[in-house]
């Protein structure tokens, strides 16, 4: 039995259940007003989105694991262009791109053509260190940990602050090896 | 956009050749070796307590893994019998057979294990473990009251795989 091709990130994306587009964005927007009162300060929030980006990420690698058919990827390459043209169809609705590789292979940008968390959103002066999509930058960095991979997630680019586009810089520090996780003498 | 609820699991479950009573014993391991769960339906004989059962199971799969990996004759490279892999390295297995029992496994690769144990006379059962992943992600990935980690206490779960482990042929 070959073992079944990965299934498009579209395919997955029109057969589950989804919520409204704009009751997202919103629920999204209201969350982060509501961190923003929590914690008073930007870097806070930041870090917040992060962590909460990072617990969904924890799971959601499951799931994705489950409907697309997905095997183990054969080095970071192929996991970054799965994220983009798969993950992030799968879960948003929108497509990504993979640039800017380095010369060994192990940092890379994706660019988000659509973001569906900054609609109607606009930072007030307040705001301006605020990175208001960290949730996805968590998200990517759960996810990646789960299949064994630790890596640093950064904003390159923001158009709330002013960029002409969304992007994310992933950068792998190191693959962790299967280990037995018992000791000897237990 | 899939962020709430969405109870239907795709793909539909393969579809049954007879009816029976087939399956033995289920694990779910994640990857630190914590048995996550432990159905079992039709064991008769218990020779350890459920911890050394557990870590039995566990590291039996974890070194047939390895000695899979060291005999893949299409992979030239292979270090020493034992030594970590990284994800995505060696190959693995996903059944064996005696004469009393078949197991079948299933590694994520998320590193979530699943083994069923069922009559020797099963067929194929990658599809059915594959299911039985979706219905984790279902019912306990999704589950905001489970921790990641812990131990599987969620009952729509267990049932939900203990009617469809009775639909194993």
């Amino acid at each position: 039995m070959p073992p079944a091709a990965p299934r498009s990130g579209e395919a997955i994306f029109s057969s589950v259940e989804r919520v409204n587009a704009e009751l997202f964005t919103l629920t999204y927007g209201a969350i982060v007003r509501q961190l923003l009162t929590d914690l008073e300060e930007v870097e806070e929030v930041n870090k917040q989105l992060d962590q909460m980006g990072y617990n969904i990420g924890i799971r959601l690698i499951d799931e994705f694991l489950a409907k697309s058919n997905v095997s183990r990827c054969a080095d970071f390459k192929e996991t970054a262009e799965m994220i983009a043209k798969i993950g992030f169809k799968m879960f948003l609705g929108v497509s990504a791109s993979v640039v800017n590789w380095d010369a060994d292979g192990s940092c890379c940008s994706i660019v988000l053509e659509d973001n569906p968390l900054v609609d109607f959103v606009e930072l007030p002066d307040t705001c301006q260190g605020l990175f208001y999509c960290n949730i996805l930058s968590g998200v990517i960095r759960g996810a990646l940990e789960m299949v064994a991979m630790k890596t640093e997630v950064t904003w390159i680019r923001d158009m709330l602050r002013g960029d002409d586009a969304y992007e994310l810089q992933v950068k792998l520090l190191k693959q962790i090896p299967e280990e037995y996780p018992y000791k000897d003498d237990e | 956009m899939q962020f709430f609820g969405g109870s239907e699991i795709s793909p539909s479950p393969p579809v049954p050749t007879a009816t029976g009573n087939n399956a033995h014993r289920m694990y779910i391991f994640n990857r630190n070796g914590v048995c996550l769960l432990y159905r079992e339906w039709n064991r008769p004989l218990h020779t350890l307590n459920p911890q050394q059962d557990h870590k039995l199971m566990f590291g039996l799969l974890f070194s047939l893994k390895s000695l899979t990996a060291k005999m893949d004759p299409t992979n030239a490279e292979k270090g020493n019998l034992g030594i970590p892999q990284f994800p995505g390295q060696g190959c693995s297995f996903h059944s064996f057979r005696t004469n009393t029992y078949k197991l079948s496994f299933m590694e994520t690769p998320s590193g979530i294990k699943f083994i069923l144990i069922t009559n020797p006379r099963t067929g194929d059962l990658r599809e059915t473990l594959k299911y039985i992943y979706n219905l984790y992600v279902e019912y306990v990935a999704k589950n905001a009251l489970y921790t990641p980690g812990t131990l599987i206490r969620c009952e729509l779960f267990n049932t939900a795989l203990d009617q469809y482990v009775r639909s194993i042929a």
